[in-house]
C-alpha cells in the first residue's frame, strides 16, 4: 500500500507539473463492442479535472482512472449517454464537458460558426455583384496570358 | 561578467530600438533626411545588441553557470551539450529573448532588402518593427530578465524539462517563432503603407515574399509540434485543439488568406483594405497567442507558468499597438479604392471566397479558444471546449473550401473562362470519386461517409494543382517559380487531406493487458510481449518493454518503448516506439505495470500519418518556391513614379 | 459611420474582455463547485478508528460541520493540518474527515503523531464518495449547515484567511444549534 501512496504522489506530481507526458493506457474491456465504443467515445469526451487539458482517456493520474471505472459500472448497468454525461456534470459542473452543452449561455458558441459563415456570404454577394457591375466599364484584358 | 554584459548588451539593445522607431517614423514624417537614414546603422547595432546577449545566456548554460536563475531553473550538469544550448529556449524568458532575437534577424533581413525600396517607406517600415522590439525588449527587461541571479549560487540546476529533450522539440519553438514573429514584416509592411497614404500594386509586390516565407516557417513550426506530439508522448494523437496549439494555428489561417489576397493587390490592385486588414490581424494573432500562453488565463498543456502581471503588461502593449494600427486603418482605409471588375467564375471570385472562408475558420477556432474566458468574464459560468466543438465546426467552413480550390486554380483573372477548362476539370474530379471510392471501399472496406468524400476533395486538388503546369510546359510557355511554387503547395495540401481522411477513418487502437509472452492480434499484425528490462539513459533510468511484430507469421519489426523517469524531475516520461510498415504507422506505448509481470500496453496501427507532416512540408517548400522567383526581386524603387502613386491613393 | 472603424471596434471589446479575464487569471484553477446549495452527497463508510463501525451522513444532520478530504500523500494536508488543530480547539464546529485513497496503518498513525483535529474520520478506498462530492484535489473542505446543504466550497488547503473570511462569517452568531 506505501507503494501505491507514493506512485499516486508521483503520479500526481508528474501530472500536476506538465500534463500529458505520461499516458494512461487503458486496458478496460467492455463485455459488447457497442459498449466498448460508447466507453472510449465518453472517456475521450470527458475532462480529467486534475490536469491542465487532458481527457479521462489519456491522463494517468488515480481520479482519472476512478472515473473511468464510473463510466465503466454505469454503461454496464444500462445507464445511456446523457445520464453519465449528467452524473459527471452534477458533480464537477459544466467544465468536465469538452464537449459544452447547447444552453442558453452557450447558444452564441454553437451558433457563432453558422452566423459567421452567413455573414461571410453577405459579404461575399455584395462584393461579387459590385465588381459584376464594374466589369462593364473595366476595359482590356489583364497582363500576362491571363492565368496566373 | 557574462550575465552582467548580457543584461547591459539588452538594455542598449533596447535603446537602439527606440532609435530605431523614432528615426524611422519620425524621420520620414518630418522629412528629416538625415534621421531617415540612420535607421539602418540603429538596426545594425540593434541585432549585435541582441545577440550578444543571446550569446552570453548561451554562455551561461553551456558553462553551466548556476548562479544565474534561469540557467539553474532550467539545467543541470548532468544535461547534455545540446540540451544545454536549446535549454535557452527552454521557458518563459529565454524563449521571449529568442523571439527578439528572431524579431532582430527579420529586421536586418529587411533592412538589406530595403535597398530596393523607396527610402522613406523603407524607414518607416523598420521603423514599425523598432516599435515592436521595443515593446517586447522592454518586456523583458522589466518583467523577465533572463539575466536575474541567485544568491547564493545554486549548487545544481532543476534541470530542463524532460519533455524538452528532444531533438525535434528542442528545434520547434525557433522554427515556429520564425514564422510567427515574420508576419511582423507583413504588419510593419501594412502600417508603412498606411503612414504613407498610399498602397498600391507595387507596395503587394514588395510584401509578398516577406509574408510567404514567414507563413511557410509557421506551417512548419506548426507541423513540427504536432510531429513531435506524436512521436513522443505515446498519447498516439497529433492535435488536441489545445489553445496553445489554437494560437499558433489562427495566424497561420489568416496568414494564408493574407498571402492569396496579397496576390490579388499584385496582380489587379484589388481588395487592398481587405489585405491591410489581414496583416493587422495575422500579426495580432501572433501577438495575442504571447499572451494567452504566458498571462495564465487559459487550462492548457503548454502554458509557460502563469503570471497575470506579465499579461497585463503584454495586453497593454497589445491594445497600443494594434489599436493603434487599427485606427490608422479606419483613418486610411477608406481612401483605398478601385475600379477593377470581375466575374463571378474569375480567380478574384474564388479567392475572395478563400478569404472568407478562412477568416470563418480562424474566427471559428478563436470562438471556441476564448469561450472559457469570455464565459468567465460575462458571468455566463464555465465552459470548457475541446475537440467535440472545434472538429465539426472547422469543417465546416473547411469542405467547401476545398470543393472550390480545384476551380479557383484554373480559373482565369478577370473573366474566368472556366469553360475552357470544363472537361479537364470534369475529368478529374470523375477520377478523383473512382479512385476515393475504391480505395475507401477496395482496399479498407469499410468506412464512414465523409471518408471517400475526404479522399476525392484530396485527390481532385492534386490533380487539378497539375493541369495548369502541364498545360504550360506542353504550349511550350515559361514555367516561373511562382507558378510551380504554387502548384506544389496546393499538391501538399491535397496529400494533407488525404492522410487526414485516412488517418480519421481507418486508424485502429487497442489497449490490452498483457503477461510477458502473451500475443494480441489488432488489424493485420499481431503484437507479442516479450516483457521488460531495466535501461539506463544519460539522465534518466528506464523500463525498457520489447514487443514483436508479425504479419502473418513474417516477422515485422521489433518495438522497444520505454518508461523513463529522470533524475532530477523526477518526471515519469513515455517513450512511444513506431515502425513505418506498407504505409502504416505501427506505435506501441508501454502503460502500467499491473502485477505478475502484465503490463498495460497501448497499440495503434495508423495508415499514413507521417504523410501529414509530409504534406505540410511540401505546402512550405511550394511557398518558398514561389517567393523566390524573380519578379519580386526585379522590383525597384518606384520612388520617381510617385505621381500616378497618387492618383491611386485618391481614387 | 464609418464601416472601417468595425475592426477597431471589436478589438476594444477583446481587450476588455481579455483585461476582466486577467482579474480572474489567479482563481483559475479553483472550479466553482455545482453542489453549492445543494444537498450534501450521502455516504455511508467505514471509521477510521474501527472499521467496523460507519460513519454516516445522516448521523450528521442537524448540526454545522466542516467536512475535510485529505490524505497522508497530500503535501498540503500537511500545511494545514495546525490550523485543522486550531479548528478543533476553537470547538466551533466539528471536522469530519474523509481519508480519500489512503493506507489505513499510515493514516492512523499520521493522526497519532500529528493530533488528531477530526471528530470522525470515514474511510474512502474506493473514491466513490470523493466523486460525489465532486472532489479533484486535496485538501478540499466544505462548509454544510444542519439541514444538510452545502454553504460552501474550499479547494485548496484551510488558511486562516479562508477560516475567518469565509467559513466563520457563514455560521450564525449566537451559537451554533446542536453542538
Amino acid at each position: 500500500m506505501s507503494s501505491l501512496a507514493a506512485r499516486l504522489a508521483l503520479v500526481l506530481l508528474a501530472a500536476l507539473a506538465l500534463g500529458r507526458v505520461a499516458l494512461a493506457v487503458d486496458p478496460t474491456q467492455m463485455p459488447t463492442p457497442q459498449l466498448e465504443a460508447r466507453y472510449l467515445a465518453l472517456t475521450h469526451e470527458l475532462r480529467c479535472m486534475q490536469c491542465q487539458n487532458e481527457s479521462l482517456a489519456d491522463s494517468p493520474v488515480e481520479l482519472a482512472a476512478d472515473l473511468r471505472a464510473e463510466v465503466r459500472d454505469m454503461l454496464i448497468a444500462g445507464k445511456s449517454d446523457d445520464e453519465v454525461r449528467a452524473f459527471m456534470v452534477a458533480r464537477y459542473g459544466d467544465f468536465i464537458l469538452f464537449r459544452p452543452r447547447f444552453t442558453a449561455r452557450t447558444a452564441w458558441l454553437w451558433l457563432a460558426p453558422g452566423i459567421l459563415l452567413l455573414i461571410g456570404a453577405a459579404v461575399l454577394v455584395r462584393v461579387i455583384v459590385k465588381r459584376g457591375a464594374l466589369l462593364a466599364t473595366d476595359p482590356g484584358p489583364v497582363e500576362d496570358d491571363g492565368r496566373s | 561578467m557574462l550575465p552582467e554584459l548580457g543584461h547591459f548588451a539588452l538594455i542598449l539593445a533596447l535603446l537602439l530600438a527606440a532609435l530605431q522607431a523614432f528615426f524611422g517614423i519620425a524621420g520620414p514624417g518630418l522629412g528629416r533626411e538625415r534621421w531617415t537614414g540612420a535607421v539602418t546603422s540603429a538596426v545594425a547595432g540593434q541585432f549585435v545588441m541582441v545577440a550578444t546577449a543571446v550569446g552570453c545566456l548561451i554562455a551561461c548554460f553551456v558553462n553551466e553557470d548556476f548562479s544565474v536563475r534561469y540557467v539553474a531553473e532550467n539545467s543541470n550538469s548532468a544535461l547534455p551539450l545540446f540540451y544545454r544550448v536549446t535549454a535557452l529556449w527552454g521557458a518563459h524568458e529565454g524563449s521571449l529573448l529568442l523571439w527578439i532575437l528572431l524579431l532582430a534577424a527579420w529586421t536586418v533581413a529587411v533592412a538589406i532588402g530595403a535597398a530596393r525600396l523607396p527610402r522613406r517607406f523603407g524607414a518607416r517600415v523598420l521603423g514599425v518593427l523598432g516599435v515592436v522590439s521595443f515593446g517586447f525588449l522592454l518586456f523583458t527587461l522589466a518583467t523577465s530578465n533572463p539575466f536575474l541571479r541567485l544568491d547564493p549560487p545554486a549548487g545544481d540546476g532543476a534541470d530542463l524539462n524532460p519533455i524538452l529533450q528532444d531533438p525535434a522539440l528542442a528545434v520547434h519553438p525557433p522554427i515556429l517563432y520564425t514564422g510567427y514573429v515574420g508576419f511582423a514584416v507583413a504588419f510593419a509592411f501594412a502600417c508603412a503603407a498606411m503612414l504613407e497614404g498610399r498602397l498600391d500594386q507595387q507596395w503587394a509586390r514588395w510584401t509578398r515574399p516577406w509574408t510567404t516565407v514567414a507563413w511557410a516557417f509557421l506551417g512548419c513550426g506548426i507541423a513540427l509540434g504536432s510531429f513531435w506530439a506524436y512521436y513522443e508522448l505515446g498519447w498516439g494523437g497529433f492535435w488536441f485543439w489545445d489553445p496553445v496549439e489554437n494560437a499558433s494555428f489562427m495566424p497561420w489561417l489568416v496568414g494564408t488568406a493574407l498571402i492569396h489576397s496579397l496576390a490579388v493587390t499584385d496582380k489587379r490592385g484589388l481588395f487592398k483594405s481587405w489585405t491591410l486588414l489581414l496583416a493587422i490581424l495575422a500579426f495580432s494573432l501572433s501577438m495575442l497567442g504571447t499572451f494567452l500562453v504566458r498571462s495564465g488565463v487559459l487550462v492548457s498543456v503548454h502554458s509557460f507558468a502563469a503570471d497575470p502581471a506579465r499579461g497585463i503588461f503584454i495586453l497593454v502593449f497589445l491594445a497600443l499597438m494594434i489599436g493603434g494600427a487599427l485606427t490608422l486603418y479606419a483613418w486610411r482605409a477608406p481612401l483605398l479604392k478601385s475600379t477593377a471588375g470581375f466575374d463571378l467564375g474569375a480567380r478574384e471570385s474564388f479567392l475572395l471566397f478563400n478569404n472568407v472562408l478562412l477568416v470563418v475558420a480562424a474566427a471559428t477556432v478563436f470562438a471556441g479558444t476564448l469561450a472559457p474566458l469570455v464565459s468567465d468574464a460575462l458571468q455566463l459560468g464555465t465552459v470548457s471546449v475541446g475537440p467535440p466543438y472545434f472538429n465539426p465546426t472547422f469543417m465546416l467552413s473547411m469542405l467547401p473550401l476545398m470543393a472550390l480550390l480545384p476551380l479557383g486554380i484554373n480559373a482565369a483573372w478577370k473573366r474566368g473562362h472556366l469553360r475552357d477548362r470544363q472537361r479537364t476539370l470534369l475529368m478529374t474530379l470523375a477520377v478523383a470519386v473512382i479512385l476515393a471510392v475504391g480505395v475507401a471501399f477496395g482496399v479498407y472496406a469499410h468506412g464512414a461517409v465523409l471518408t471517400p468524400v475526404g479522399a476525392a476533395l484530396g485527390i481532385w486538388i492534386i490533380l487539378a494543382s497539375l493541369v495548369d503546369p502541364i498545360d504550360r510546359w506542353r504550349r511550350r510557355l515559361s514555367l516561373p517559380r511562382a507558378v510551380l511554387g504554387m502548384s506544389l503547395a496546393h499538391i501538399g495540401l491535397g496529400l494533407a487531406v488525404i492522410a487526414l481522411t485516412t488517418v480519421q477513418s481507418f486508424t485502429v487502437e487497442r489497449d490490452v493487458a498483457l503477461a510477458a509472452g502473451a500475443s494480441t492480434r489488432v488489424g493485420s499484425y499481431d503484437f507479442r510481449f516479450d516483457g521488460v528490462a531495466p535501461v539506463e539513459g544519460p539522465n534518466y533510468d528506464a523500463i525498457g518493454g520489447t514487443i514483436t511484430v508479425t504479419r502473418d507469421g513474417a516477422p515485422v519489426a521489433v518495438l522497444k518503448p520505454e518508461k523513463r523517469q529522470y533524475w532530477v524531475q523526477h518526471q515519469a516520461i513515455t517513450q512511444t516506439s513506431i515502425h513505418m510498415s506498407r504505409g502504416n504507422n505501427l506505435l506501441v506505448a508501454l502503460g502500467d505495470d499491473l502485477g505478475a509481470g502484465r503490463w498495460s500496453i497501448r497499440i495503434q496501427i495508423r495508415p499514413l500519418v507521417t504523410l501529414i507532416w509530409l504534406a505540410a512540408l511540401i505546402m512550405a517548400l511550394g511557398g518558398a518556391l514561389a517567393a523566390s522567383d524573380r519578379r519580386y526581386r526585379s522590383a525597384r524603387a518606384a520612388e520617381a513614379v510617385a505621381p500616378t502613386a497618387a492618383g491611386e491613393a485618391a481614387g | 459611420m464609418n464601416r472601417f472603424l468595425l475592426p477597431l471596434g471589436a478589438f476594444v471589446l477583446l481587450v476588455i474582455v481579455l483585461a476582466i479575464g486577467i482579474r480572474h487569471a489567479p482563481e483559475k484553477d479553483v472550479i466553482a463547485s455545482p453542489l453549492i446549495g445543494k444537498a450534501a452527497p450521502a455516504f455511508a463508510l467505514p471509521d477510521l478508528n474501527d472499521l467496523s463501525r460507519t460513519v454516516r451522513s445522516s448521523e450528521l444532520r442537524g448540526r454545522w460541520y466542516l467536512f475535510n478530504v485529505w490524505g497522508t500523500w497530500c503535501y498540503e494536508c500537511r500545511a494545514e493540518h495546525q490550523m485543522l488543530l486550531e479548528v478543533q480547539r476553537a470547538a466551533v464546529l466539528p471536522v469530519i474527515g474523509l481519508d480519500w485513497k489512503d493506507d489505513d496503518a499510515q493514516a492512523r498513525s499520521w493522526l497519532t503523531q500529528l493530533g488528531n483535529p477530526y471528530e470522525r474520520v470515514a474511510v474512502d478506498h474506493l473514491g466513490r464518495t470523493a466523486i460525489d462530492w465532486g472532489v479533484y484535489g486535496a485538501p478540499e473542505s466544505f462548509l454544510v449547515n444542519p439541514a444538510g446543504i452545502v454553504v460552501y466550497k474550499l479547494t485548496g488547503p484551510l488558511t486562516r484567511e479562508a477560516w475567518t473570511q469565509e467559513i466563520l462569517p457563514r455560521l450564525p452568531r449566537q451559537g451554533l444549534p446542536g453542538s
